[in-house]
C-alpha cells in the first residue's frame, strides 16, 4: 500500500516538474503564428516546428546572440561561487568547532548575522549597491558583481555548512590534533575530506543563486558586462516573444544541468560512525 | 600561533568580507529613511521621523505584509512536507534514483523571472496551455490573472514548482549525514517504519529542517518577479506583495526615501518573525522522552 502512494507520488511529482518545463520546449520550437493561434501541444500534429525561435538566440538569424552573455555569467557564477564556499565553508567551520563572543552575542547571533544578509530583497539593496560601486568605480565590470553576489551566496553556503560540521564528531578533529596537526591541517586533513557531500549541496546552491540573479545584474551592468537572465529579460518587448523566451530559459538551464549532473555524484550516504576508530 | 590565532583565521575572512559588502547599504538606506528623497529632490536633507510615521498608518503596506504571511506559511509548509517526501524517498532508496534526484532539481536550476514568463505562456487566458487543456476536455476557461483565487494559484503554484527542490536537497543534505546508530538501534527493538520515522528520523532532522524553513521563509518572502509577470499584483492589489510594494515606491514612482524606511521597516520585522518562529520550532521540536 505505502509502495504503491510512494510510486504513485514519484509518477505525478515527475509529471508536475516536468509539464512546464515540457511546455517551454514545445513553445521553443512554434513560429509566433502559432503561439498567436491558441495552445497547440504536439510537433507536427498540431503544428509544424522550426527553429527560429533557436536561431533568435543563438546569433544564426542576426536576432540575439546570447552566448557572449553565458560566458559573462559562467565567469562571474564561478568566482562567486568560489569566494563564497571557500570563505563560507571556512567560517561555518569555524562557527562549528570554536565559540564566539562579544557581549551578549555568541556563536547563534553571528550565524543569524550571516542569514539575515538575504532578508532585504535586491529591489531594496539595488539603489546603495549602485552607489557603493560608482565610487568604487567597479559598475558595469565582472568584479563589481562577484563582490555583490558574494554577499548573497555566502550566507547560505554558513547556514548550511554550520549544520553539517556540526554532525561531524569532534573527536575526529581531536585525533588529527594528536597526532599532530594543527587546527587548520586537521581541518584539511581529516575533516574536508568528510566533507565531501556538504561542499557539494553548497556549490550547487551557491553556483544555482548565483546563476539565476537578474536584479542586480540589470541594475549593475550595463553594456560591458551582460549575463544572461539579464540579456534574456531585455529579449522581451511589447509583445512577448514566448518562442524565443521559452529556448532561452531552456538554453539558460544546460550549464546548470551539465554541472550538478557532474558534482551530484558526492551526495552519497555518509554518516560518519566508521570514521571514528 | 595559539588557538585563538586559527578561531579568527576560519571566521574571520568570510564574516569582514561580507561586512565590508554591506555595510554602506545598511547605514546609507537607514540614512536616507531619515531624508525626504523623491523624484522632485534628491539629495540628503533631514525631515526628521516623518517618513516612519507615514509608514506607520500606511494600510496598504501592512495588508502587503498581511497577505505575504499567509503566502509564506502556506507556500512554505507545503515545501517542507513536499521537500522532505521526496528527501525521505531518495535517501531510503529508489529505482533510478539518481535519475529523479537529476529531474527534479530541474526547476530550481530555472530563472525564476524567465521561469514567470513560461508560466505566464502557460496561464494567458486566451492562448495559453491550462485553458487549451480545460477546453480540450470540455470544462471551461478560467481568468487566471482577473479572478483572486485563481490568481492566487496561479503564484502559488510556481513558487511551489519552483523552490520544493530547494527543500528537497537541503534536506537530502540532512538526511546523508545523519549517524547510523540510532537506526541500528531502532531495528534491534523491533521499530516499525512509521514508529522509526517520527521517533528517530524526524528529531533527528530537526536542526537542519528549522535551518530549510527559515531561510524558505526569508526567500519566499522576497516573491517579486512571478508576481511582476504573472499578476502585476492584480486583480485589485490582491497579489500584492511588501517587496512588490516596495518597488512601486521606490522604483516607479522615486520615492527613495519613503521607500528605503518600508525596506528597514521590513528588515526589523522579518528579524522580529524570524527570532520568534526559530525559538517557537526549536522548542517544539525538543529532545523529549520515549
Amino acid at each position: 500500500m505505502s509502495r504503491i502512494f510512494k510510486y504513485a507520488f514519484i509518477i505525478f511529482w515527475t509529471l508536475f516538474v516536468l509539464a512546464p518545463l515540457s511546455w517551454a520546449l514545445v513553445t521553443s520550437f512554434k513560429t509566433p503564428a502559432a503561439v498567436n493561434q491558441g495552445a497547440t501541444f504536439i510537433p507536427w500534429v498540431q503544428f509544424d516546428p522550426t527553429l527560429d525561435g533557436w536561431q533568435d538566440i543563438l546569433g544564426i538569424s542576426g536576432y540575439a546572440n546570447l552566448i557572449p552573455n553565458m560566458i559573462n555569467s559562467m565567469i562571474i557564477t564561478f568566482f562567486a561561487s568560489l569566494i563564497s564556499v571557500t570563505l563560507g565553508g571556512l567560517a561555518a567551520y569555524g562557527l562549528s568547532r570554536f565559540r564566539y563572543g562579544w557581549k551578549y552575542y555568541g556563536n547563534s547571533d553571528i550565524i543569524f548575522f550571516f542569514i539575515a544578509q538575504r532578508i532585504l530583497p535586491p529591489v531594496v539593496l539595488a539603489i546603495p549597491f549602485f552607489l557603493l560601486l560608482k565610487n568604487l568605480q567597479l559598475l558595469d565590470t565582472h568584479l563589481g558583481l562577484i563582490l555583490v553576489l558574494t554577499s548573497g551566496l555566502m550566507p547560505i553556503v554558513v547556514w548550511l555548512m554550520v549544520d553539517f560540521f556540526n554532525q561531524i564528531p569532534r573527536e575526529i578533529d581531536e585525533m588529527a590534533m594528536l597526532e599532530g596537526c594543527n587546527p587548520f591541517q586537521a581541518f584539511r586533513k581529516a575533516i574536508l575530506p568528510l566533507s565531501k557531500p556538504g561542499i557539494a549541496i553548497s556549490a550547487i546552491f551557491a553556483v544555482i543563486f548565483g546563476w539565476n540573479d537578474l536584479f542586480f545584474a540589470l541594475v549593475l551592468t550595463f553594456t560591458k558586462v551582460k549575463t544572461l537572465p539579464a540579456a534574456v529579460v531585455a529579449l522581451n518587448g511589447t509583445v512577448t516573444p514566448f518562442w524565443t523566451l521559452a529556448a532561452s530559459a531552456i538554453f539558460s538551464i544546460l550549464p546548470l544541468l551539465g554541472f550538478v549532473f557532474v558534482v551530484e555524484r558526492y551526495l552519497a550516504k555518509g554518516g560518519f560512525s566508521g570514521a571514528v576508530r | 600561533m595559539g588557538i585563538k590565532f586559527y578561531k579568527r583565521l576560519f571566521l574571520l575572512p568570510g564574516l569582514l568580507l561580507l561586512i565590508a559588502i554591506i555595510i554602506f547599504p545598511l547605514l546609507f538606506s537607514i540614512r536616507v529613511s531619515f531624508s525626504s528623497w523623491n523624484v522632485s529632490r534628491s539629495g540628503l536633507d533631514f525631515v526628521g521621523g516623518s517618513n516612519w510615521a507615514r509608514m506607520w498608518s500606511d494600510a496598504d503596506f501592512w495588508g502587503a505584509m498581511l497577505r505575504l504571511l499567509n503566502f509564506g506559511v502556506v507556500t512554505t509548509s507545503i515545501q517542507y512536507i513536499l521537500g522532505f517526501m521526496l528527501a525521505h524517498y531518495v535517501w531510503q532508496g529508489i529505482k533510478s534514483g539518481r535519475f529523479f534526484r537529476l529531474i527534479w532539481l530541474v526547476p530550481l536550476m530555472t530563472t525564476p523571472s524567465i521561469m514567470a514568463i513560461v508560466w505566464r505562456s502557460i496561464f494567458r487566458e486566451d492562448i495559453g496551455a491550462a485553458n487549451g487543456l480545460l477546453k480540450s476536455v470540455g470544462l471551461s476557461t478560467i481568468g487566471w490573472s482577473t479572478e483572486i483565487v485563481p490568481a492566487m494559484f496561479t503564484i502559488y503554484v510556481a513558487e511551489i514548482w519552483q523552490w520544493t527542490p530547494f527543500m528537497f536537497l537541503f534536506l537530502l543534505a540532512g538526511l546523508l549525514i545523519l549517524p547510523k546508530e540510532p537506526f541500528l538501534a531502532a531495528e534491534i527493538d523491533g521499530s516499525t517504519p512509521t514508529r522509526t520515522f517520527w521517533r528517530i528520523t524526524l528529531p533527528l532532522m530537526a536542526p537542519i529542517s528549522i535551518g530549510a524553513i527559515l531561510i524558505r521563509l526569508i526567500e519566499s518572502s522576497k516573491i517579486f518577479d512571478s508576481i511582476f509577470v504573472l499578476t502585476s499584483a492584480g486583480p485589485g492589489n490582491a497579489t500584492e506583495t511588501p517587496t512588490y510594494f516596495l518597488w512601486k515606491r521606490s522604483l516607479t514612482e522615486f520615492q527613495i526615501a519613503y521607500g528605503a524606511t518600508l525596506a528597514l521597516t521590513y528588515l526589523i520585522v522579518m528579524i522580529i518573525v524570524l527570532t520568534i518562529v526559530a525559538k517557537v520550532l526549536t522548542y517544539i521540536s525538543r529532545p523529549r522522552g520515549w
